[in-house]
């Protein structure tokens, strides 16, 4: 179980390793505050997803098997959306559009296909937990780096007097610093082996 | 493992699968319908006591609306032992870089703007979004001043407001729906 | 005219790709070769606008009479997963030459997030022709998922075309693949940023 949690954070890594979920990664990521409730919500959904496929996956018949987790997948998603208009309304309007999208986000499916579907209930949640919690901590990073050169502050709190360099909160900073993260990420996996 | 596919199974697990699922939905739908109604409500509430005055009414309950430009802009009327002190305007343009831009402006008995709030807006963070008083000073220029003699344009267009610096679409916006509040209070 | 200036503000101004973000993925994914990324631009722009013009049908002829606007995630990746398969069916019918170009990359359409996220950008966001600011009818809806369609295609060929020439190069071997790509793409969304000024 402990494997399985650990194992999402940083052996298969959603982000910088498998590079899966790049847009959300990449759209979200302006402040470290929303990286993190961007992944979160993420989290939500693969949780709850990987559950549900994990407990009906044996009744589906093959051939409906994508429709069907889709739906699945959907449903989560709109649940989430409501709760999140409901009590998180500012986080809600800060992610916008990337909400609605983790409906099609590789990394929900590809854990529905390739874990949930296989797996009892209990080891699928965990690897939602794990998978979930690694995108988290990885949208956060990207979200506290950008945030720290492009706004000279960290989750909110100022740090640098002045302000920062506003290209790094701008699209093409998002693609940099995730670019340079993802280097520097390489270069330690390179260093231990 | 995943059973054989036939015609009846398929269309059997796929509609109890999409009935399961539209029964969650209605159901969170319904449980939160009040919740994200009394979001948006204190939201209203909260701008209009921003950019006014103390009052003691509740004018959310006295709102009207009005039809501009193929707009509808909401008037929020405020009293303080039973006298105005002044008037909440609910306005939005459509002219933002990002789309809408929705505010609200407080006006004073004698036609004065006493403070701005933005109410949602989708402008490039780091750049338009600066129309937020969070996030620059921007917004804070309207403050007190007489539209009759204030010219709500940017100076690029022959007003008295400045531009947030590379982001003049977004401040050009803001003016709009200022100006379109002006001439609801002026009716 | 006012056509014309949404056009290039979907190309260019919001590049789908390197201003919203949508559709990463493929992005990075297929663009190794200028031929598979003029095949997977040429099946996102065909797929884009067929996937617009039925959910803005779905949106507004049944969503919104029936009050169940909330179904929208879930009705809309029903009709794209639907459309995509019929596409891919259909196709294969009627034109196999066609089919050979688009089929491969059709089953990644689902999930590419650009389609869906067009979709329900073109339904719920107010947009400005010059003068006054409304949600988008059915044809301009259609206009304007195509533009953002060729936005994609047209910053994937480019792409596609620096990635082949940095085949050739000496690239530090922890840069190597998606982060000097993504660099890359930065870069490119610096130049694209200039477009702003024009509209």
């Amino acid at each position: 179980m402990i494997k399985q949690i650990t194992n999402g954070i940083i052996k298969e890594n959603p982000t910088f390793v498998l590079v899966l979920g790049m847009c959300p990664t990449l759209g979200t990521t302006t402040s470290a505050l929303n990286g993190m409730g961007m992944g979160l919500a993420t989290l939500f959904v693969l949780v709850l997803s990987n559950m549900a496929i994990s407990a009906v996956a044996a009744h589906i018949p093959g051939k409906v098997r994508i429709p069907a987790y889709i739906v699945i997948i959907a449903a989560f998603v709109t649940v989430l959306q409501l709760l999140m208009q409901a009590y998180t309304p500012a986080l809600y309007e800060t992610l916008g559009l990337f909400i609605p999208l983790i409906v099609v986000n590789c990394i929900v499916l590809g854990r529905a296909e390739a874990f949930a579907a296989r797996n009892p209930l209990a080891a699928s949640a965990c690897d939602g937990l794990g998978i979930g919690l690694g995108f988290t901590l990885s949208l956060t990073l990207v979200g506290a780096v950008r945030e720290l050169l492009g706004s000279g502050a960290l989750f909110g709190l100022p740090i640098v007097a002045g302000g920062g360099i506003t290209i790094f909160v701008l699209a093409p900073g998002a693609f940099i610093v995730l670019g340079f993260l993802m280097v520097l990420f390489n270069k330690i996996s390179r260093s231990r082996q | 493992m995943a059973k054989a596919s036939t015609l009846t199974n398929m269309t059997v697990t796929l509609g109890a699968i999409a009935f399961l699922a539209s029964a969650m939905l209605s159901a969170v739908f319904v449980f939160t319908a009040e919740p994200i109604r009394k979001v948006a409500a204190a939201k209203v509430d909260r701008a209009i006591g921003d950019v006014l005055p103390p009052f003691d009414n509740s004018p959310a309950i006295e709102m009207t609306e009005t039809k501009i430009d193929g707009r509808t802009l909401r008037l929020y009327p405020a009293r303080k032992d039973s006298r105005p002190v002044g008037i909440a305007v609910e306005t939005s343009t459509g002219g933002g870089f990002g789309g809408e831009i929705r505010l609200m402006v407080g006006f004073l008995p004698d036609g004065r703007i006493y403070k701005t709030a933005v109410l949602s807006h989708a402008e490039t963070p780091g750049l338009g979004d600066k129309i937020d008083a969070r996030r620059s000073t921007f917004s804070l220029q309207f403050e007190g001043k007489d539209p009759a003699t204030f010219n709500l344009a940017v100076r690029q267009d022959g007003g008295d407001v400045d531009a947030i610096t590379a982001a003049t679409i977004s401040s050009r916006a803001f003016c709009d729906a200022v100006e379109r509040a002006k001439k609801v209070i002026r009716n | 005219m006012e056509y014309i200036i949404i056009i290039i503000s979907a190309v260019f101004v919001n590049n789908i790709l390197l201003s919203q973000f949508l559709g990463v993925c493929p992005f990075l994914g297929v663009s190794n070769r200028s031929s598979t990324a003029i095949g997977m631009s040429g099946a996102v722009m065909f797929v884009m606008a067929l996937a617009t013009l039925c959910t803005w049908l779905l949106h507004y002829c049944v969503l919104v009479p029936l009050g169940i606007e909330f179904m929208q995630t879930v009705g809309f990746i029903l009709v794209i997963a639907a459309l995509v398969q019929m596409v891919e069916i259909i196709l294969k019918k009627v034109s196999p030459a066609l089919y050979q170009a688009l089929g491969i990359f059709l089953p990644l359409i689902t999930t590419n997030c650009a389609v869906l996220g067009v979709a329900i950008l073109v339904v719920n966001k107010e947009f400005t022709f010059p003068g006054a600011s409304h949600y988008l009818n059915l044809a301009q809806s259609v206009v304007i998922a195509t533009a953002y369609a060729a936005g994609f295609g047209l910053a994937m060929i480019l792409f596609a075309g620096i990635r082949e020439q940095l085949d050739l190069v000496e690239v530090p071997a922890s840069f190597r693949g998606t982060p000097i790509a993504l660099i890359t793409a930065g870069i490119m969304a610096m130049a694209f940023m200039g477009f702003a000024g024009i509209v």
